[in-house]
């Protein structure tokens, strides 16, 4: 099988969810890659040193540079007439993208995939992660997202693969990118970090979540996320929501404080290698799922437990 | 303006899913449903949209069993004007679903639809994307704020890293994310005003589309459990735990 792999990258260097995603369809054989923006001709360097990759499609457009779906799918759909399946990191321009081209080709996509299985058999999460799918296909080219975090990473180098410029399939003409507002982070991002401090409701405001759960994040090198509810209250960034419908993230170690363990939560991170819990409550569900709990006051044990690390 | 809102019938969120003994699927028989939470959000949206006046009618679509009329009456009795219900007890998936929406949207010719960005049942997150691909749309997922002006619509977007704006020509499809809105309750009065609203039921078959499944389910299990840890009586003890673990030095 010849699988094509959508590099996500930010014109300037390939992000570390492609790797993943390049680790899943080197499963199903061999693997060419697309590079698709603007100004982006190194990220295709970059992206032919990935271990294990043949072809790299380098398609370098203004109609490409944000990643528009209505522009990106287009030219998928025409590379997809000689490949066989096509897989998409399950981020947010993945998911974005990919059922896009999925509908174009007629096929029904299989979402957020845990493992290959067989050429056309895949597990996959439903239910918030309370049951796993085994699904087979039946469409003759397969649409794939892949978790980032059940795929280890591909090699970033070692690869020896050629770079091919494509010609664009332009503009659709009906969406226009009009800005961002990306938050520049000074900790490690959260789907890539060994070690996640998270912050839930009990942290009160944002000025208290930042004087609280930074600190303990800077002291263990740690990334920082939150629970819906901290989200909603406003005392964090909406991309650092962890759980069903935020990141799915699977650390070494991921501290929970203030976080009661909804299902919802749990589904993000419950595949994390150690999970700490510190909660007031007992009875929390987040017990159910800790490897280790303290139960007590936050706001006594977070600031002891930073100065004594 | 017509918006149109495809709403599903869901297992609630608060329910804890079981997966059946034979590995068949997750057990739904006397479990509480409502309507997928996204969907919420997009009928709240859809009827401050109507209230600005933007729009001038709001029309409510589910693709179920019967019993997603009961569905579609919360979307009534939240103040939608009237509702369609596309009636099968076979499971129809994300493309199958996108296809009957897009038959839906050839007679009503909706300026803008609104979906959830995902049902919490399949997890799926492909409907609205699907949807647009097949209408040839522009499309803003995840969204966290909605501008209609002309005959555009601005589409703040929940993504990676942040926020990112996107300006769609109408008509367009927009799926929900969590903080676009918080969806009203139905009142009493409007949830009786709601049974007489119109409703009309049709089946796939009435639309000429093959909803037949390109996925099949082998099997669905529970995930691994974890097994249960231990509690520490105080910092110290937690401290000396992150150290043995190489955490902390
Ligand atoms: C469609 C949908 C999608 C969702 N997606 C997500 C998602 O992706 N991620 C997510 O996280 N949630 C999600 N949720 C929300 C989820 O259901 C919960 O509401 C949310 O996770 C609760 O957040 P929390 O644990 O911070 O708040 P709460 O449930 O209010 O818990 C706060 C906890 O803090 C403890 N506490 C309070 N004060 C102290 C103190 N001083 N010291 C120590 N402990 C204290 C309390 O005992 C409690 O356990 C979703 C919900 C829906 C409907
Ligand atoms: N059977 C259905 N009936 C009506 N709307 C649906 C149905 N299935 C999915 N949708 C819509 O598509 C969105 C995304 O669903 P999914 O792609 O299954 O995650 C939902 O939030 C609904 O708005």
């Amino acid at each position: 099988m010849k699988t094509l792999v959508w590099v996500e990258h930010d014109n300037a260097s390939v992000k570390d969810a492609t790797l993943a995603a390049v680790t899943a369809a080197s499963k199903l054989g061999e693997v060419h890659l697309l590079v698709a923006g603007k100004g982006c001709a190194g990220v295709a360097d970059e992206a032919a040193k990935i271990a294990g990759v043949g072809k790299v499609h380098l398609a370098d457009d203004a109609a490409y540079e944000h990643a528009l779906a209505e522009n990106v799918a287009p030219l998928i759909v025409e590379l997809m007439s000689h490949h066989d399946a096509f897989i998409a990191p399950a981020t947010s321009h993945g998911k974005n993208i990919a059922p896009r081209v999925a509908a174009l080709l007629d096929v029904m996509q299989i979402s957020d995939i845990l493992s290959v299985e067989s050429e056309d058999t895949f597990t996959r999460p439903t239910y918030a992660g309370n049951a796993i799918a085994t699904v087979q296909s039946k469409d003759a080219k397969k649409v794939i997202t892949v978790r980032g975090t059940a795929f280890d990473k591909a090699a970033t180098s070692g690869g020896s693969g050629s770079v091919e410029a494509v010609s664009s399939t332009g503009e659709a003409g009906t969406s226009r990118f009009v800005g961002a507002e990306i938050v520049k982070l000074e900790r490690p991002e959260l789907t890539s970090a060994k070690i996640i401090v998270s912050g839930g409701r009990a942290l009160k405001d944002a000025e208290t979540f930042q004087s609280t759960i930074y600190p303990l994040a800077d002291k263990l090198g740690a990334a920082v996320g939150a629970s819906r509810a901290a989200v909603d209250a406003g005392y964090a960034p909406n991309d650092y929501q962890v759980g069903q419908t935020g990141k799915i993230v699977a650390p070494e170690v991921y501290v929970a404080v203030g976080i009661s363990g909804a299902i919802q939560h749990l589904a993000g991170m419950k595949d994390s290698k150690t999970i700490i819990a510190i909660n007031k409550d007992e009875d929390a569900p987040i017990f159910q799922v800790a490897d280790i709990g303290l139960v007590g006051d936050l706001f006594k044990i977070v600031p002891e437990l930073t100065e004594k690390l | 303006m017509k918006l149109l809102v495809p709403i599903k019938r869901v297992i609630d969120y608060n329910v804890k899913p079981r997966v059946k003994a034979d590995g068949s699927g997750v057990d739904l028989a006397n479990v509480k449903m409502s309507m997928n939470p996204f969907d919420e959000i997009a009928v709240e949206e859809a009827l401050r949209l109507r209230e600005k006046g933007v729009a001038s009618e709001v029309v409510v679509v589910s693709i179920g069993p019967a019993k997603a009329q009961e569905t579609l009456r919360t979307g009534l009795a939240m103040g939608a004007d009237r509702a369609i219900l596309i009636q099968t007890d076979d499971e129809v998936e994300p493309l199958g679903v996108a296809k009957l929406l897009a038959k839906v949207q050839e007679e009503e010719q909706a300026g803008l639809i609104i979906l959830g960005k995902q049902a919490i049942d399949d997890d799926s997150n492909q409907t609205g994307q699907m949807l647009a691909a097949l209408l040839g749309r522009p499309q803003g997922t995840f969204a966290s704020k909605v501008e209609v002006s002309g005959d555009a619509v601005a589409v703040t977007r929940e993504v990676d890293g942040g926020l990112e704006t996107v300006s769609l020509t109408l008509p367009a499809i927009v799926t929900t994310d969590l903080r676009l809105n918080e969806p009203r309750y139905a009142s009493l009065p409007n949830i009786m005003k709601a049974k007489s609203k119109p409703l009309a039921t049709k089946t796939p078959a009435d639309y000429g589309v093959d909803v037949s499944p390109r996925l099949a389910t082998l099997k669905v299990v529970e995930p691994p459990k974890r097994s249960a840890g231990v509690k520490v009586a105080d910092v110290d003890e937690l401290v000396a735990k992150l150290k043995a673990m190489g955490v902390a030095a």
